[in-house]
């Protein structure tokens, strides 16, 4: 048992443990004292000051996100004083903030809005002392706008601590302080991931995705486009959150009568090529163990994943899966498959894809991902774009009749489902290679050493006589400890303990997207990730290779799960890239394409 | 000296890069340091390119744009405000025809503003490379660059 001390705030006594801050000690009393540059999830900075108390008896400020309590203290959480100054500070920081709250992205999300709001601060309290700063807009994913930041350093603690990419520093200081990517190159030009954590963790509009919402609407709009959708596992699991439903409330039905009532000509559903991922990868992964080539085998579904492999652990390119993401195998299967069914020139046809996650766009537009013959998905929102999306058709999103997507591109079973929360790739691929390999399904489905929130998971199966170690992380600092012993495994035996890992880049995996709602913590991304294990449970089928779509679609165009054909729609190669700007300097990996000459020869 | 030969008289610690910066600057006719220099540093001391333009760009007395070969550092602190160092930085800009933070198109003179020298007892005060000059008047300051621009200081 830790020591406990005991304090008393604004008169309330309340226990805590030894070594609690003041702000953890006064939310156990019933006050939230106001923050701004504090986030639960990441190491204090104590750069904005607004959360300052007083004690009684004894004269001084201090922050309380980082002033850990003490056995007797009596802490002031508001007095005269106290308002003065958090007023000010909130007035001060608004002078040297570009103030566009009804056009800004964060809009109703911004900590800095609330603030104002709750003290009662006239916005231009204090002359503006604000410079015109230049977006930056070189990046395919995030834009970042500095007129907007106010210098907190919670991107720049997530990129650096929790995601270690270490994209943006604080540079310069004084009134030139700013966020910037290494020697100024701009986004674009760094070593960047996609990841978003930046932009969830942002308390004000500063970070957005890179918007494509204007070019989905115009092209819905246009009677010569044929317009499909596909929509993420995790994105049902947070698109009830910000209708004023539950966390963690599942909403599939909804999502599908949204999309429909927008003006989508078809809706798919991506659970259904995570099936399919299931599917090829699964089948990689078995023929590699009965090999024991490679291993072990690294999951391919998450794109700021895959960048950071390409810019800091390229050595271990053979390792990760050729299987494509979902969305891209949704992609190519809709400009290839479903054009051919349904009689579509795929040129015109444009394929949206609704993702949590911002890497998806730069995804989308690596040069390789065309084998359709045309950029297999054309524009990708995120969460929040689709959220506009529903607000703008003024949508009473809570209250929709559910519809049915077109069931051929749909489909799903609860192995898809669980692709959203950390553990839930590792966990499907388990289910169906556990058949691939002894021809029956498992006694329980539920594999749950890999579920939950601990950054590094790890379990170990006993499939066909044989011992299989798996592990699981996300968030890339957390995939860096595996990775590294991997690395150094074999590099000194040439092999590894582990068979099969997975590896998610945001902190609970998809369900704590970069694409989600504005400021998604651990806990609220623990709970979504909890709604998927129930849909999942709910679900009659689930295990991917029980999903009768699938087994039509090789019946009907692929031939079998790691064909000629399958090999070239749903698989890919990666890249070296630069750890200064990202970009891509040499070939990886080229094991995709020696399947395919050797299934040509 | 070259540029490896300054990094391996270093250990491979965070707490050297400030150092080594110092000596790739000084190391370079235009007194700044250069983006292949920090990432030079970066990739010798192990850690990510951010961290090493983080640093450079915090401390004023890096620079990661090119300068003069003389660098003014006029002192910015309310003693010499006192004592007239306004007039003495109009002196300046008009001699050289250049604001703070500028450097001359002829690559001699940059002109920058600095935070209390340690010397207010001779105020208004400036720095010409590692030089300090006080008791500043118009006059004297005139004297002083003339002597730069002629080399025979």
């Amino acid at each position: 048992m830790s020591e406990k001390i005991k304090l008393k705030i604004d008169g309330y006594e309340v226990e805590v443990e030894k070594g609690a801050t003041i702000l953890e000690a006064a939310k156990k009393a019933g006050v939230n004292i106001p923050t701004l540059c504090y986030h639960e999830d990441l190491d204090p900075s104590a750069a904005c000051g607004i959360c300052v108390v007083e004690f009684e008896n004894k004269g001084g400020y201090q922050r309380s996100c980082c002033t850990p309590a003490e056995e007797g203290m009596e802490v002031i959480t508001n007095s005269k004083t106290l308002r003065k100054r958090r007023k000010m500070i909130v007035e001060l920081t608004l002078s040297n903030h570009h103030v566009d709250c009804p056009s800004c992205a964060a809009d109703g999300k911004c900590e800095l809005q609330e603030l104002a709001n709750h003290f009662g601060v006239e916005t231009e309290a204090m002359p503006s002392v604000l410079e015109d700063k230049e977006k930056d807009k070189s990046s395919v994913a995030i834009e970042r706008d500095p007129e907007k930041c106010i210098l907190c350093g919670r991107c720049v603690e997530v990129c650096e601590n929790i995601q270690t990419v270490n994209a943006i520093e604080i540079t310069d200081r004084g009134f030139e302080a700013n966020i910037d990517t290494p020697f100024g190159y701009g986004i674009g030009e760094s070593p960047c991931i996609n990841c978003g954590q930046c932009i969830v963790y942002c308390p004000t509009g500063a970070l957005k995705e890179v918007d494509h919402l204007e070019k989905v609407w115009d092209a819905i709009l246009d009677e010569n486009k044929h317009v499909v959708v596909q929509e993420a596992p995790a994105i049902r699991a947070t698109l009830g959150e910000e209708f004023g439903m539950e966390i963690g409330n599942v909403t599939v039905g909804k999502m599908y009568a949204a999309l429909k009532r927008i003006g989508f000509d078809a809706i798919f559903d991506t659970n259904f090529s995570a099936d399919l991922t299931i599917m090829e990868e699964g089948t990689e992964v078995v023929g590699r163990i009965k090999e024991g080539k490679d291993l072990p085998v690294i999951t391919s579904c998450s794109p700021g994943w895959i960048k950071f492999m390409e810019e800091y652990y390229p050595e271990l390119a053979k390792n990760v899966s050729t299987a494509k993401s979902p969305q891209q195998m949704m992609g190519v299967l809709t400009k290839t498959y479903y054009a051919e069914k349904e009689g579509l020139d795929p040129k015109d046809i444009v394929s949206v894809s609704i993702m949590p996650c911002t890497a998806k766009k730069f995804e989308a537009q690596r040069p390789e991902m065309s084998d359709s013959g045309y950029q297999d998905v054309d524009y990708v929102l995120t969460t929040r774009e689709f959220v506009r999306m529903i607000k703008e058709a003024r949508l009473d999103f809570k209250n929709l009749e559910p519809q049915e997507p077109y069931h051929a591109l749909a489909d799903y079973t609860g192995a898809a489902t669980i692709f959203g929360a950390t553990g839930g790739v590792m966990e499907a691929a388990i289910r169906s290679a556990y058949y691939l390999l002894t021809d029956e399904d498992m006694d329980s489905l539920d594999v749950t050493p890999v579920r939950g929130m601990e950054g590094v998971k790890e379990a170990e199966l006993e499939i066909a006589g044989s011992k299989l170690k798996v592990a699981v992380a996300h968030g890339l600092g957390n995939a860096r400890k595996i990775l590294d012993k991997v690395k150094k495994q074999l590099e000194e035996n040439g092999e590894s303990e582990y068979a099969f890992v997975e590896i998610m880049a945001c902190p609970g995996g998809c369900v704590g997207g970069g694409g989600q709602p504005y400021h998604s913590s651990i806990a609220m991304r623990a709970r979504r990730g909890e709604g998927l294990y129930k849909e999942d449970s709910e679900l009659p089928e689930r295990a991917s290779h029980h999903n009768q779509a699938i087994l039509n679609l090789y019946e009907d165009f692929l031939g079998e799960p790691g064909s000629e054909k399958a090999h070239h729609l749903l698989h890919t190669n990666y890249f070296k890239r630069s750890v200064l700007t990202g970009k891509s300097i040499a070939k990886a990996t080229g094991a995709h394409e020696k399947h395919l000459e050797k299934a040509a020869e | 000296m070259k540029k490896e030969e300054i990094l391996y008289k270093y250990e491979k610690r965070k707490d050297n890069v400030l150092y080594i910066l110092h000596e790739f600057q000084d190391l370079n006719p235009y007194n700044y340091v250069t983006d292949d220099d920090m990432q030079l540093i970066a990739d010798y001391i192990g850690i990510p390119y951010s961290k090493v333009y983080g640093t450079a760009s915090f401390y004023s007395m890096i620079s990661e744009k090119p300068r003069g070969k003389h660098i003014i550092r006029l002192c910015d602190s309310p003693p010499c405000h006192l004592m007239g160092s306004i007039d003495i930085l109009d002196v300046i800009k008009e001699e050289l025809k250049i604001e703070v933070g500028e450097t001359t198109p002829d690559m001699i003179f940059t002109l920058e503003k600095t935070a209390c020298l340690g010397v207010c007892g001779v105020a208004p005060v400036m720095m010409i490379d590692d030089e300090v000059y006080g008791n500043l008047t118009p006059k004297k300051v005139r004297k002083i660059l003339t002597e730069y621009k002629e080399g025979t200081k």
